[in-house]
């Protein structure tokens, strides 16, 4: 009898609850201690400032960061999704030999040791003399953003009725006007779910990028070198902060575009299944 | 098609035959996935070739000797130093997966059999902070468990000690709790997937067969959830064993891992051939591992039937 009290959803649900707390407690402290008067993140609160926030578009170097931040991301998340538009088209459209094995090629870097991933690439690029900038950071992230890319991108374009594409040829479309005319529009919102994603990914990674870079700095590799001093750790709470803001907007307006792409096609999933 | 009628009739036939190759499902298919793969290719498989290669080589000074050696595994292995990383690093990594996969099992299993219209919202729920910056999440342990830390203040707060704790910080258990923190929501989502793929009518079978509930869930819904077990443990594991930035920021001296190691001949040691033998090593130990795992719960999921 209380056996079947634990498996229902009664005390599952307390553990579900106490387990959002665990999971988000600690992202919330950031926030908290941003608008805190004290330099160092300790109770009791001291009072509320917003000087921390007011501080940061006067620091150049963070500036700088930003700026490259921004261009990496656009770069990688366009690459990153155009090619994982390939690969899912190819994956969830063809039957070849071979098929697993190279989707579990392009899927690998989702589960190998992202150290192990950046030096590898680190010592491809030095033996062919590229050197290290913001470009070769951007090619370290559009692998690492492939794997995603494809997950969003596959649920949006499994269950895609294939006799509508048929029905366009059959009417005299060319296969490229019934890729624009028909395809694209019943998976745009997977396509710009997937360039959101990738996007966040590229503005929030740092170990690649840390390895990759040359002397230009993105946002979390700024954040890395300001957390040796003590005294600008307000400054990083309120950028962490603010980053936390924008990668939980952007995830959210792609889930929300990925949802209207699997009903449009008529399929549950994606990240999550 | 005109184009073909004008030429000589062998020549048609080759034309027609090689369009209908051109034409046929593996050819479309692979050409159109060549160029990501063609990324992958050169991207991930030859760089870690590249480090395999570089693993049998020696550094003399700024150049590289390229004449095959084992010398770079034998310190790998043998020197005390990289033997204890590798140790904690492993160690620290089952410990990690074997928490989150125990703590996340009870939520997906909450969401797939009492989600009931809420699943995707719950899902979302857990992932966001997934998505939030690891750097940012690892930040917040710091933050939390310092000597200054949210944990110190408030304990000394409410009267429980008497001066900030600096076991909290810099030490392998800092490590663990930020790993698992950190890694909760890919624990969750394989296993959610195969809960829902578990067959009602069996559980329910298995009840009317006069199997209570927590024996119906041990022997007909564990079991078959076994393979988002599986899962669950090894996308933990693998990229756990090479994480740098969480032993770097809380793990102080005791909490060192093998990626730091690497990082340091890629850096400031110099000595590239030994940091691709240490992250072959590291590969190679963790695949061994991964292996391992999914013996263990097969052989428990054939037990449990």
């Amino acid at each position: 009898m209380r056996a079947r009290r634990f498996l229902s959803g009664g005390w599952l649900s307390v553990y579900a609850f106490l387990y959002v707390v665990f999971l988000y407690l600690p992202v919330i402290f950031l926030p908290i201690f941003s608008i805190n008067t004290a330099p160092t993140p300790k109770f009791p609160l001291t009072g509320f400032t917003l000087q921390w926030y007011a501080d940061l578009p006067h620091t150049p170097a963070l500036l700088d960061a930003a700026w490259n931040s921004l261009k990496v991301g656009v770069s990688a998340s366009i690459l990153a999704t155009v090619l994982g538009i390939l690969a899912a088209r190819s994956i969830t459209r063809y039957r070849y030999p071979g098929r697993r094995t190279i989707n579990g090629l392009i899927m690998a870097p989702l589960v190998l040791p992202e150290v192990i991933v950046a030096i590898s690439m680190l010592l491809v690029m030095l033996q062919l003399g590229l050197s290290l900038s913001l470009f070769t950071v951007v090619l370290g992230h559009v692998l690492v953003c492939i794997p995603y890319s494809m997950t969003v991108l596959t649920s949006g374009f499994e269950g895609f009725d294939r006799s509508l594409e048929e029905a366009s040829a059959d009417l005299g479309e060319s296969a490229f006007g019934t890729f624009r005319r028909v395809t694209l529009p019943m998976v745009a919102p997977a396509i710009i779910s997937s360039l959101l994603v990738c996007f966040t990914i590229s503005l929030d990674e740092f170990i690649i990028a840390f390895f990759l870079t040359g002397t230009e700095a993105t946002l979390p590799i700024y954040i890395w070198g300001q957390l040796r001093f003590a005294s600008k750790l307000p400054g990083v709470l309120a950028l962490g902060t603010l980053l936390l803001v924008a990668s939980f907007l952007l995830m959210t307006v792609a889930e929300i575009l990925r949802r209207r792409a699997a009903r449009r096609t008529q399929n549950q999933g994606g990240i999550y299944a | 098609m005109t184009a073909a009628a004008e030429g000589s009739p062998p020549l048609r036939m080759t034309r027609a035959r090689r369009n209908a190759l051109l034409q046929s499902e593996p050819v479309q298919g692979f050409a159109l996935i060549s160029p990501t793969f063609l990324y992958a290719l050169i991207l991930l498989v030859l760089p870690i070739l590249v480090v395999i290669a570089h693993s049998f080589w020696t550094q003399h000074y700024l150049t590289i000797d390229r004449t095959f050696t084992l010398e770079n595994y034998r310190v790998a292995l043998t020197e005390p130093i990289y033997r204890d990383l590798l140790w904690r690093s492993l160690y620290i990594s089952l410990t990690v997966s074997l928490f989150t996969v125990i703590l996340a099992y009870p939520i997906a299993y909450f969401i797939s059999f009492h989600g009931g219209r809420h699943k995707s919202l719950w899902l979302f729920l857990i992932t966001i902070p997934f998505w939030t910056s690891y750097l940012l999440r690892v930040m917040s342990w710091k933050v939390i468990l310092g000597y200054n830390g949210v944990l110190n203040s408030g304990l000394m707060g409410l009267g429980i000690i008497d001066e900030p704790s600096t076991a909290l910080l810099y030490n392998s258990t800092a490590v663990i709790i930020t790993l698992t923190h950190a890694w909760a929501a890919f624990a969750i989502l394989p296993i959610f997937v195969s809960l829902e793929k578990v067959d009602r009518t069996l559980v329910e079978a298995a009840t009317d067969l006069g199997d209570g509930p927590l024996r119906s869930f041990l022997r007909v819904t564990l079991p078959l959830s076994a393979p988002g077990v599986i899962s669950a443990a090894l996308i933990v594991m693998i990229p756990t064993v090479g994480d740098y930035v969480t032993p770097k920021l809380v793990g102080g001296k005791d909490g060192v891992m093998i990626a730091n190691a690497i990082q340091a001949q890629f850096g400031k040691a110099a000595n590239w051939p030994l940091g691709a033998a240490l992250s072959v090593t590291t590969m190679l130990i963790v695949t061994l591992m991964a292996g391992a795992t999914v013996l263990i719960i097969r052989a428990l999921q054939r037990l449990a039937r």
